[in-house]
């Protein structure tokens, strides 16, 4: 139509070159954007066609949404922004959506006459960058060029993060780093961003005229190569270039591996459930650990717990990963997820919420715990050290590993925590599986207080709530742990676990992932030294039946919630933590001699043993059955050993046996 | 002279289309849109959205012929048609729709027919169509 014949001699003009990724605009800015409008509805094409021409876009129409993602395909650099209809008789609108933001990655704008507020919710939660009502104004395309530099620089942004930071990474704490995406961490790259910006802005740009460089797909393969480039190099020392040259891949370059690292640390920190960041990092990490940890068995409890406890891997992934450690299946903690579903979990594209895989996690420790107890106990110790590889490895897979490596047992104060352990199972972690790994009480913050007691329930151990609040909880108390300080922050952590030389390195890293999971990780240690055997035991004993307390090991480890439901639901969620519970979390749980709590939770434990150390206060912990882990923090590692071994006859009579307040995990059956 | 009558007959006539609540401003914006380089924009698209709303009507009542009324389909084409109406400023069109949408998640078929009718009138290109055409005679 002649329409187009004064906006042709205008679009040409503007689109030559215009647009030009990151800061740099042309003076013509916006105008030569390039939009791609999907409707089926003629008479509405026509108006936006016309409407965007006037605000000097270039316009490309398309009735039909396989139509136009095949124009999006065959032009990957064509097009700056996409905005389609939600109702198209081919495709749903938004899954059209979905599939331009996972294979061009390209701003979304969604529009629909219907502007109910559950459509626009969808419109949201499929990651759409707006979303306008029909009749559309031209005053609202005006500026849509605005999402398309957002996501410019928020893409830059995360190139030179995952970059720059990794030193800055070093240093300061995951949680801060784990928006990485959010505006907070603007603040901190700057300089490297600048930095980063003038290199990035020869480096990406292909062709100059391209708003975008060309677009990487990260298949599975590709996927893979990255994940086992970083593992090779450890998560923390995974720098862009490295690993690109490790992938060895042609026409990979810095920046594409760059901006992958940055989703990828994000994704590990969701699973850890580092209360941080909860992103639903999927475990896929659990899997890879399954293997190594088969050596480990205690490892596995230990880096199950830890990466239960940081995050995602609650109990679940924990608790299997113990399993797979111990090579004793969770039986008890049933750790439903293996762990190659938490491999699934990620994927980057795969819908971040993947706290199941954290749930996993949790089973992981829940079911090692119990089995473990003997063996871990004594493997807990070799295995510390491989723990420490394990955790390694697990680290490497993400954050879930730190989780289940602090087998922080969560052991709830029963009284008071397991109700609402068991209540509220970790809500949070809807992921299924309760990973009360996270919820290991490690409570960000609530740990401190009641004890993380990780009723054995899967509480992923992982005290190290993300916040490192868990580490305090414990810590706090931990006066009685000889070695456990339970120094939740995940510093002190590592370094008494260094120091027990159960897996310094690992621990340390873990916690560093776990961004706080450290706790666990140092009572692992501490357990390990004194009397590892017992304590192994003991943790095993501790780890809590996962299945029962699946829910508490939600991934998502609320920190409120953790701290009661981690414990109850890191045994239950399998937060199979191997004996290397370090669990010394101490919980005073209560005073109380719960002991008989204990005992149920022990059984519960499955392994959970990490949780051991949490001295389980007498809190009566109403809700037996799960927790077991009544990690009573200041429990030394003597009380607990006893503990721990008392219980594993049968769970003694708890209390009359620890005279702490809080039960070892005497309850852990082994 | 007879040019002028018939401006000032164009001008009266739109001018009831919008008292009347055929049109609302987004039609006006559409004629914003219209230029020198685009002269016969509100034409074309009054047009196409004719045809296009004939069409859709069409299959709203096929669809509501059809037993057992397939409510979330009958939906579905509302709400494309509410879409195009609202678009080039079809006021009553477009109330219209929203009552046919509120009367299928009620289930209510029958209103729905009573709507149809009225909606038809609604569009009814004689309306319209006299209005868009000697705008353009004039030019």
């Amino acid at each position: 139509m002649h329409l187009s014949n004064g906006m042709g001699s205008m679009s040409t003009a503007s689109s030559s070159g215009t647009w030009k990724s990151g800061d740099v605009v042309s003076d013509q800015f916006p105008a030569g954007l390039r939009v791609l409008v999907v409707d089926d509805d003629p008479t509405c094409l026509m108006i936006l066609e016309r409407m965007l021409r006037t605000c000097l876009y270039e316009v490309t129409k398309c009735n039909r949404a396989e139509s136009a993602l095949s124009l999006l395909r065959e032009n990957k650099n064509g097009y700056d922004i996409v905005i389609s209809d939600v109702h198209m008789p081919d495709m749903d609108g938004f899954k059209l959506l979905e599939q331009v933001g996972l294979e061009m990655d390209l701003p979304v704008i969604m529009m629909s006459a219907d502007d109910g507020k559950s459509v626009v919710m969808k419109g949201v939660t499929h990651g759409a960058c707006d979303y306008l009502i029909k009749p559309v104004r031209i005053e609202a395309l005006k500026n849509i060029w605005q999402h398309v530099v957002r996501k410019k620089k928020n893409e830059r942004k995360d190139v030179e993060q995952s970059g720059s930071v990794e030193e800055g990474d070093r240093q300061q704490k995951p949680s801060e780093d784990a928006d990485y995406s959010s505006s907070a961490n603007e603040g901190s790259w700057k300089n490297s961003k600048r930095r980063k910006d003038e290199e990035e802005e020869t480096d990406e740009r292909d062709d100059s005229s391209t708003l975008k460089k060309p677009r990487v797909v990260w298949s599975v393969e590709l996927h893979q190569q990255f994940v086992g480039a970083v593992n090779q190099l450890g998560i923390d020392k995974a720098v862009p270039k490295k690993i690109l040259e490790l992938m060895n891949v042609p026409g990979l370059t810095r920046e594409n591996v760059a901006s992958h690292l940055q989703k990828y640390r994000l994704y590990l920190r969701r699973l850890s459930g580092v209360s941080q960041h909860q992103n639903n990092l999927s475990n896929p990490f659990m899997s890879p650990q399954e293997a190594s940890f088969g050596a480990m068995s205690s490892l596995n409890g230990l880096d199950l717990q830890t990466l239960a406890v940081t995050g995602q891997l609650p109990a679940q992934s924990l608790a299997t990963l113990q399993a797979a450690g111990l090579g004793r299946s969770t039986g008890k903690s049933g750790i439903p997820m293996p762990l190659v579903d938490q491999r699934n979990l990620f994927s980057f594209e795969n819908p971040k919420q993947q706290h199941m895989s954290s749930s996993k996690p949790m089973n992981l420790l829940h079911g090692v715990p119990t089995t473990m107890e003997a063996k871990q106990l004594a493997n807990l110790h070799q295995s510390a050290q491989t723990l420490g590889a394990a955790n390694m490895q697990v680290n490497a897979h993400g954050v879930q590993n730190s989780s289940l490596l602090m087998p922080v047992p969560q052991s709830q104060p029963r009284g008071q925590i397991l109700n609402e352990s068991s209540g509220n199972h970790v809500p949070r972690h809807s992921s299924s599986v309760g990973q009360p790994i996270i919820s290991n009480g490690m409570g960000n913050g609530v740990l401190g207080r009641n004890g993380i007691v990780d009723s054995g329930r899967g509480v992923g151990y992982n005290p190290v709530h993300q916040n490192s609040s868990m580490l305090n909880y414990p810590l706090n108390n931990s006066s009685q742990l000889p070695g456990n300080n339970f120094t939740l922050g995940s510093t002190p952590v590592m370094s008494s676990l260094a120091s027990k030389g159960a897996f310094p390195e690992d621990v340390t890293s873990d916690i560093k992932r776990s961004s706080g999971f450290m706790p666990s990780y140092d009572m692992f240690n501490e357990l390990q030294q004194p009397k590892s055997n017992e304590w192994d035991l003991q943790n095993v004993g501790l780890t809590f039946d996962v299945s029962q307390h699946t829910h508490s090991i939600h991934g998502s480890l609320d920190p409120s919630v953790l701290v009661h439901q981690g414990f109850s639901s890191s045994q239950r969620g399998g937060q199979s933590r191997n004996p290397s519970i370090v669990g010394k979390t101490m919980f005073s749980v209560g005073e109380g001699s719960h002991f008989g709590n204990m005992q149920n939770t022990g059984h519960h434990l499955n392994g959970r043993i990490v949780d051991n150390t949490v001295r389980i206060k007498a809190e009566t912990v109403p809700d037996a059955t799960s927790q077991t882990s009544f990690f009573h923090e200041q429990y030394g590692q003597d009380d607990l050993m006893s503990a721990l071994l008392k219980q594993q006859d049968g769970l003694g009579p708890a209390e009359t046996e620890f005279d702490f307040d809080g039960y070892s995990l005497d309850n852990i059956p082994v | 002279m007879e040019r002028n009558q018939l401006r000032r007959q164009v001008r009266l006539m739109r001018q009831s289309l919008f008292d009347q609540g055929f049109l609302d401003e987004q039609f006006v914006q559409l004629e914003e849109l219209q230029d020198d380089a685009n002269p016969n924009f509100v034409e074309e698209v009054a047009t196409l959205y004719y045809r296009d709303s004939s069409r859709s009507l069409q299959i709203l009542e096929q669809a509501l012929q059809r037993n057992p009324r397939d409510f979330n389909k009958l939906d579905n084409y509302m709400q494309q048609f509410k879409g195009s109406s609202s678009s080039i400023g079809a006021k009553k069109v477009k109330a219209d729709c929203q009552q046919f949408r509120e009367y299928c998640n009620a289930g209510n078929a029958e209103g729905w027919q009573g709507k149809l009718g009225q909606s038809r009138h609604h569009v009814d290109p004689s309306n319209q169509e006299s209005h868009q055409q000697p705008e353009s005679s004039l030019d």
